[in-house]
């Protein structure tokens, strides 16, 4: 019964959902759920600019994505609440982005498929994209973790430590940028952000360590990916939506689980 | 006298814009106990998170003894209810320890067999000395500790101090602490700073506690603590001004 476009979808799922797994428990532990939605609704900017100019995609999503997580960054801290600065700018961007791809009108661009995501289309070159930016991402964090979690913690213990919190950071937003510009044909600009909260706050009432945690996600949004697309198959629902979907189903039921056990 | 830890020449800090701590020269030799005192504002936590370069000089140089290694306990650390974490994890950040090594640095700080615990399920004490431990952990030759006892009850607060006595007895190690129990920190101190903005004054702790300005800032009685002070210190950078505390 799995076709091949099925097992493409199945491949694509699993990647995304492994590399934004350990991320998703930063943007948790972090507080910056809207982070990761500003950082994606700034690829859908990117993707206009690219087809305006004949650029290949995935750069320009890239570029678009660290230019909104840098300018987040810069503008925190000046008179505005991160909050405030991340509503103005999410939304700012998703809005030119929508605009900026209607007046490009010789562009035959299919809007919802970036909005959402297009799993079942995805090629063999969509796979080696998203497994080559995971294989990145999970480089990157296991590399930097044990500073990425002392700078998360406290950044003056980290820099008593030797680690500059800043340059983790950094390194933190470029991962995040690139799990957008990969996850963008899977699950869509506006439910990026629900791949990498979700799983990790699922994962949260199962563990008692940071590394169990980022497992644990790891697991839970392979699941959902799995789970996801298996019920759009059998129910004809978009695919997007229904692996965040599931994903909201494994977080009420660990939650519950969470709370029955402390009871 | 051996070399300085760490040397301070005409350090001027700013934080965001605005001067909090100006010309301060100091040096913290190997072995002794630094406290700094100085009302809320004065600039006293500032110049630690200097010590440890996470607040660049606006002006002036602070010089590190090469390799030197640092242990800080912060003021204050929110873990975030969303990050499981355990004692002995928490320990291992970011160099990965034994668990072994883990219960030598939990005993040194006075709670052994915490390891397997969340840190959010720790009381404020226990809390404040695994922090301690944390910072042991290093072998540190500088205990760098901003108002380590914030939280804690009188008892609480002094066995803290004793054990910071006991650790510094133990392994030999300086120690700069900012702090608001005056009396109680005072008598343990080679030297204390009082701090406003400035160095007001400087010394053993009986020169401090009769100068002066330690006393237009602190009031002449030892309960400092629970003293309501009423400052009226002027400064050579600002204009006079009233400030009223209440602890």
């Amino acid at each position: 019964m799995l076709d091949d476009f099925l097992i493409r979808a199945a491949l694509a799922g699993l990647g995304v959902a492994l590399c934004a797994a350990p991320l998703g428990c930063f943007v948790v532990w972090r507080r910056m759920a809207y982070f990761g939605e500003a950082t994606a609704h700034a690829s859908i900017l990117g993707v206009a600019l690219a087809l305006s100019l004949s650029l290949p995609i995935l750069p320009a999503v890239l570029v678009a994505a660290l230019i909104m997580a840098m300018t987040v960054s810069i503008l925190t801290g000046r008179g505005y609440a991160m909050d405030t600065v991340l509503g103005v700018m999410a939304h700012t961007a998703l809005a030119a982005g929508l605009v900026a791809v209607a007046l490009l009108s010789d562009i035959r661009l299919d809007l919802m498929g970036f909005l959402f995501g297009d799993i079942l289309a995805v090629s063999r070159s969509d796979l080696a994209v998203i497994w080559g930016g995971a294989a990145v991402v999970l480089g990157l964090t296991w590399w930097r973790w044990s500073a990425l979690l002392t700078a998360t913690l406290n950044p003056d213990l980290a820099r008593a430590s030797g680690i500059d919190p800043r340059r983790e950071e950094l390194g933190l937003t470029v991962a995040l940028a690139i799990v957008v510009a990969v996850a963008i044909k899977v699950v869509g600009v506006l439910l990026i952000a629900a791949l990498l909260v979700i799983p990790a706050a699922a994962a949260r009432p199962l563990t008692r360590t940071p590394e169990a945690m980022a497992i644990w996600a790891g697991v839970l949004g392979g699941l959902s990916a799995l789970g996801g697309l298996w019920a759009a198959f059998w129910l004809d629902a978009p695919t997007g939506p229904s692996i965040v979907c599931t994903a909201a189903l494994l977080f009420i039921l660990t939650t519950l689980g969470g709370a029955l056990r402390r009871n | 006298m051996s070399a300085p830890l760490i040397s301070v020449r005409d350090l001027t800090l700013k934080m965001n814009g605005r001067v909090v701590l100006e010309h301060v020269t100091t040096d913290i030799a190997p072995d002794e106990i630094v406290t700094i005192v100085g009302p809320n504002g004065s600039g006293k936590s500032t110049f630690l998170r200097a010590l440890i370069g996470a607040v660049p000089p606006a002006s002036g140089h602070i010089e590190r003894a090469k390799g030197l290694r640092i242990g800080y306990v912060p003021q204050k650390l929110a873990i975030d209810a969303s990050l499981p974490l355990t004692v002995e994890r928490f320990l291992g950040l970011p160099k990965r320890i034994t668990t072994r090594k883990a219960a030598d640095a939990l005993e040194k700080a006075g709670v052994p067999d915490l390891h397997d615990r969340q840190m959010s399920a720790l009381s404020g004490g226990q809390f404040q000395r695994v922090l301690l431990a944390r910072a042991l952990l290093e072998n540190p030759q500088l205990l760098l500790l901003d108002e380590a006892t914030q939280g804690l009850d009188q008892p609480g607060a002094a066995a803290f101090y004793q054990q910071i006595e006991e650790v510094r007895s133990d392994m030999g190690c300086a120690v700069v602490m900012v702090s608001h129990d005056l009396h109680v920190v005072m008598a343990a101190s080679d030297r204390v700073l009082c701090m406003n903005g400035h160095i007001c004054c400087a010394g053993t702790p009986e020169i401090v506690a009769s100068a002066p300005e330690y006393r237009a800032l602190f009031g002449s009685g030892t309960k400092g603590t629970f003293a309501l002070y009423r400052h009226q210190h002027s400064h050579d950078h600002e204009h006079d001004h009233t400030h009223e505390h209440s602890h």
